[in-house]
């Protein structure tokens, strides 16, 4: 019988719903559970709290979700991957230690650490060694922000994961990978993939794509035929069931909720896609162009044909960096003429604003129920008058901490001094918020070393 | 006859920094045609006017039936720094649906 690896994803995002992996280890025969928990800015604010407390700098929730699940994971011998690890990779297997311990696992588990991934302490090197950091977006260079920068993380790929399951680990606990790297390593590890056999990394990164944001490739945030998706409440997340010859098929758990089909699946795959002949990951360069799908049955996508092309000799760099303030105020305003009432008032906050002199990098209006969502486009088409009530939404955004502030005490007033029918102003002031912005680079690979180590609990 | 794409075609999108991208996918294969011709990136970006302020860019994936375009500047700088209810472009993919085009019957 051909051997098939079975990888399921537990958590799209820091957040995502705490049931999943639990759902996933316990509903169905699965190898390994995988999970994401790295947007671009998590690494800033978990870098932050690092700075407060040595022992944090990591997503707290996996330890509480480990002690869940490492009973089941231990018994099914399922592996886990995941990128909980975030500035702090050790920290977190440590705590992790410490609940396998306390759930009488000594000697029956082993994590691995991936690091290397952390480049904060290292950027005054690589700037004076030439290494640029230019912003992949405007082409500025790094140093025009260098004593903003919070937090500078090179995405490894796959193979560290590799490294670790191939000396044994059962849970890796990742710093910042490739979201698919977690999905691609099992596979490598499970069919003794070369390193360049393009067409293989692409299939496994393309399997990585599909499962990373978890239940949207399952029914969740489904476009079409969006009614008709059954018992979300209930929703199974994806899993891909892979061969060792880079075919795949995407299912989930008998008994679930969501729906795995050809649409569903679709749009996953165009999901924050570039240029589709170029999916570009630490381990290999994916064309998305060349993809297969096909119904199996009901709930089962086969997904095969997939082309690869060598790797880049470069890793993606995000860098966050401290930008300024921002607050975001609303106000509501009631029938009749809620529109009308909303931009009046929209008017009058803005004269103010210019009055006091204040300065701002930007003000942005939206009108939440008119035009927030599809700008002009909306308004041309809108019954106006038939609104029943128009959320004020404006924002201020401005490099220093000031304006902002004073801008925050503005909108209450507009309650008895402005437009009529107003409401919905419980939740009080607006708050400043600092702004982490993201600076997205490339590095050479050979300047990154990945650090393995695995410990037995 | 005109159709609004929403009748013949779905769509997702995401964000990479101020870049907004729209993959549009026909409901049905014999749809991929009409979307190919029709939905070029110079109507794109004349549908989307006032609200990018760059360039716009299609690549097609006939394997999927999707179009998949990059709408640049549409994100107030997109991520943390924007202002935008939308900040990370989510559902820019359904203001493309508003889109009409010629759809033989």
């Amino acid at each position: 019988m051909t051997k098939v690896v079975r990888i399921a994803a537990g958590q799209g995002f820091w957040g995502d719903w705490l049931e999943a992996p639990y759902r996933q280890v316990t509903g169905g025969p699965i190898d390994y559970l995988m999970m994401d928990y790295l947007a671009e800015v998590t690494m800033s604010i978990m870098q932050k709290q690092k700075s407060r407390d040595p022992s944090l700098g990591y997503a707290k929730d996996f330890i509480p979700l480990m002690q869940r699940i490492l009973p089941v994971l231990a018994q099914r011998k399922i592996k886990v991957t995941a990128n909980a690890g975030g500035v702090n990779p050790g920290a977190c297997a440590a705590a992790v230690a410490e609940v396998a311990r306390s759930l009488g696992l000594q000697g029956r588990l082993k994590i691995g650490i991936v690091t290397g991934d952390n480049l904060l302490d290292r950027l005054d090197g690589l700037l004076a060694r030439g290494h640029t950091l230019a912003n992949l977006d405007t082409g500025r260079p790094l140093r025009d922000v260098r004593d903003h920068v919070l937090s500078a993380n090179a995405y490894l790929g796959a193979w560290p994961i590799v490294d670790a399951l191939r000396q044994g680990a059962d849970i890796v606990i990742t710093g910042r990978v490739t979201d698919t790297g977690l999905t691609l390593a099992p596979l490598i590890q499970s069919f003794d993939w070369r390193p360049d056999a393009w067409d293989r990394m692409a299939a496994g990164t393309v399997a990585g794509h599909i499962i990373e944001c978890g239940a949207q490739a399952s029914g969740g945030n489904r476009l079409l035929d969006w009614q008709r998706v059954p018992d979300l409440a209930n929703v199974g997340y994806p899993i891909v069931e892979a061969r060792a010859d880079g075919s795949f098929e995407i299912v989930k758990h008998p008994g679930t909720g969501g729906r795995i089909d050809v649409p569903g699946v679709t749009e996953q795959l165009v999901y924050e896609m570039g240029d589709p002949t170029a999916y570009i990951t630490p381990d290999c360069v994916a064309d998305f162009t060349t993809i297969q799908l096909s119904q199996v049955r009901k709930d089962r996508v086969r997904v095969s044909g997939v082309k690869g092309k060598p790797a880049t000799d470069k890793l993606k760099v995000s860098i966050a960096y401290s930008y300024g303030y921002k607050a975001v105020g609303t106000l509501v305003y009631s029938w009749p003429d809620a529109l009308a009432k909303a931009e009046a008032a929209d008017r009058i906050l803005r004269q103010r604003l210019t009055d006091l002199k204040l300065s701002f990098e930007a003000i942005h209006t939206e009108f939440v129920g008119a035009d927030a969502t599809h700008g002009p486009l909306a308004r041309k088409e809108l019954a106006a008058d038939d609104l029943p009530e128009v959320q004020l939404r404006i924002g201020v955004r401005a490099r220093e901490q000031a304006p902002v502030d004073r801008f925050t005490r503005e909108i209450a007033p507009l309650i008895l001094n402005g437009p009529p029918s107003v409401t919905g102003f419980a939740g009080g002031r607006p708050k400043p918020e600092e702004i982490v912005a993201y600076w997205p680079a490339l590095i050479d690979k050979q300047v990154v070393k990945p650090v393995i180590e695995v410990v037995q609990v | 006859m005109k159709k609004r794409l929403v009748e013949i075609a779905h769509a997702r999108s995401g964000d990479k920094g101020d870049t907004a991208n729209v993959g549009l996918i026909a409901k049905h294969a014999k749809y991929y045609p009409l979307l190919e011709k029709q939905v070029t990136a110079a109507r794109v970006a004349r549908h989307f006017k006032g609200m990018i302020t760059g360039k716009v860019e299609r690549f097609e994936l006939p394997n999927l039936h999707a179009l998949n375009f990059l709408l640049h500047g549409a994100l107030d700088g997109g991520g943390t720094i924007s202002l935008k209810t939308d900040a990370q472009g989510k559902v820019f993919s359904t203001a493309l649906l508003r889109m009409e085009i010629e759809v033989p019957k």
